[in-house]
């Protein structure tokens, strides 16, 4: 039998061969992409935030306010890195504050989860991007730990709370959740963006001019005093409450944090973001943001960034942390979703538009 | 039965002027590069999907693919200058006219595939990085529209080099194993 001038009868082993190597390579592409679904990717953790929000809004922690201000550097890290930020005595900045939620008109009231982003450009031009949150450590030592624990928290439809069993199994597995959830039942809630704390949460190296790496990690501790915010006061409160307080006391002055390096001993686990080192290490004052201005996230400035924690400026190494990088894809996701919509016009809120009737 | 099974029948256009095989500018490019584009296929789809390796993997892919968008410039002056081996005689014409177009298909990939890549990082804000500390100027303003345009293109070109590899491996395995003739030897090194 011919097909064309090929004899299949005397060239089906060649034929074979090639085939086999076709479909291994067409095989191989499918899994690398993700279209087998065989495997958690990054894409697993926004399948679940596919709602009928407005287009064009961040995938998670969808409300906020876009800031900007200056970085001042207290000189003390510049011995420990090279990174220009922590050399130039002013460095401009532009950062997003948020709430912890999906839903990007979620009541303030809602979440006691608040973050903060920001993204340096010291003037060699290198970026360096943040996400903070008032968390000072991650839930659980891998990124698939806290789907399981989303799936594990969830409520049950029959009875409205988490089923007990699935808890014990996620339990189970990831033993280090114990810790955050016991923290987070009795974590105050926050009264003012003003007055909260902002971990980095995951380690990163700093490279001084030798060479040399130290693991930190940093957060952010404001000089306003935190003011806890408590179950009466949150009930009567207003459906912004924190954005609208923020942007109150900025018409008065500037809002300033700390930024505070904490250096690891060499027995501290640099790549678990569940394992907090002991507050007695070393701390060093990196220097002070100065926030001096919000503006509405639809048309400010920070509205068509991703801050993506892995994108650092030299003088910086990203640890191994494991939950740090799958934050880099998922992020991606986010962002490349949401500019699509803004790009070809499809958002309407999310760019300060109104709703077509 | 093929005339040329016994592969001394070597059906080149001898007397054309054209070269037997390609020179060894072009044969080491083609294999370095197979090489690079394949991979670098994989790191792109794998970065959008790895929990682990993204950032490690954007690092590669950036400067990987400047120097295939380099190597592909340096790669299609040596084809205009030298030209390509003639097909043997007994191929058909369409599978002649599908060769040659494929082959310009796969340089505009190399070219416009990476230059959509810096496109779409200039348009998205975010400094094209060589190595920590070098990096490219932007090539398109920051814009979300040009980013969504850029990115779409780049994902989109991204799977269709992918199916034009695979059909260009077949077709040369084909000529290999099957036809038997002259043609996958003009980009090997192997005597014959």
């Amino acid at each position: 039998m011919n097909i064309g001038d090929i004899d299949i009868k005397r060239s089906w082993p060649a034929l074979t061969g090639i085939g086999v190597i076709i479909a291994v390579m067409i095989s191989a592409f499918a899994w690398a992409s993700g279209l087998l679904q065989n495997r958690v990717t990054s894409a697993s953790f926004l399948k679940d935030t596919e709602h009928g929000f407005p287009a064009g809004y961040r995938r998670v922690h969808g409300k906020g306010m876009c800031f900007d201000g200056v970085f001042r550097s207290s000189g003390a890290a510049e011995r420990y890195s090279t990174a220009r930020v922590f050399a130039q005595s002013k460095t401009n900045a532009i950062g997003r504050f948020s709430t912890g939620d999906f839903n990007p008109h979620i009541p303030d009231n809602a979440t006691n989860s608040v973050g903060m982003a920001m993204m340096l450009v010291a003037d060699n031009g290198q970026q360096w991007r943040m996400k903070m949150s008032n968390d000072p450590y991650f839930p659980t030592r891998d990124a698939p730990g806290f789907l399981e624990m989303q799936k594990a928290i969830a409520p049950d439809p029959v009875t409205g709370k988490p089923d007990p069993q699935s808890m014990a199994a996620f339990l189970g597995r990831y033993p280090e959740a114990n810790k955050y959830m016991k923290a987070d039942a009795q974590k105050q809630w926050t009264g003012s963006f003003a007055g909260t704390s902002f971990y980095a949460v995951h380690a990163y190296f700093l490279v001084d001019k030798d060479g040399r790496r130290q693991a930190v990690r940093w957060w952010f501790r404001p000089h306003a005093k935190f003011t806890a915010w408590d179950a009466k006061d949150r009930a009567k409160a207003s459906h912004n409450a924190l954005y609208k307080d923020l942007a109150r006391r900025l018409t008065k002055a500037p809002l300033l944090w700390d930024m505070v390096l904490q250096f690891a001993a060499s027995s501290d686990p640099v790549d678990d973001p569940s394992q907090p080192w002991p507050e007695n290490r070393r701390q060093v004052v990196a220097g002070t943001l100065e926030v001096q201005r919000v503006f509405d996230q639809t048309d400010g400035v920070c509205r068509d960034i991703n801050f993506d924690p892995t994108r650092i400026p030299v003088g910086m190494v990203l640890s191994n942390d494991p939950v740090l990088a799958t934050r880099a894809g998922i992020y991606a996701h986010s962002y490349n979703a949401r500019l699509r919509e803004i790009g070809y016009g499809k958002a309407t809120t999310a760019v300060g538009k109104k709703a077509a009737q | 039965m093929n005339a040329n099974t016994s592969g001394t029948e070597v059906l080149l256009k001898s007397g054309t002027g054209l070269p037997e095989r390609f020179n060894i500018l072009a044969r080491l490019l083609h294999w370095s590069m197979a090489l690079a584009i394949l991979a670098m296929l994989f790191i792109g789809v794998g970065m959008m999907t790895s929990l682990t390796w993204r950032p490690w993997l954007l690092d590669l892919h950036q400067p990987l693919g400047i120097a295939i968008l380099l190597l592909a410039f340096v790669r299609l002056l040596n084809r205009l200058r030298n030209g390509a081996p003639a097909l043997p005689n007994d191929i058909p014409r369409w599978q002649a006219l599908a060769a040659s177009a494929s082959h310009w298909v796969l340089y505009a990939f190399m070219i416009f595939l990476p230059l959509l890549g810096w496109g779409m990082r200039s348009a998205g804000g975010w400094p094209l990085t060589m190595i920590p500390g070098v990096t490219l100027p932007g090539i398109v303003p920051v814009d979300p529209f040009w980013y969504a345009l850029l990115r779409d293109a780049h994902g989109l070109l991204a799977w269709l080099l992918f199916a034009v590899v695979l059909m260009h491996l077949a077709a040369a395995l084909i000529h290999a194993w099957v036809r038997r003739d002259a043609v996958f030897s003009t980009m090997t090194f192997t005597k014959r």
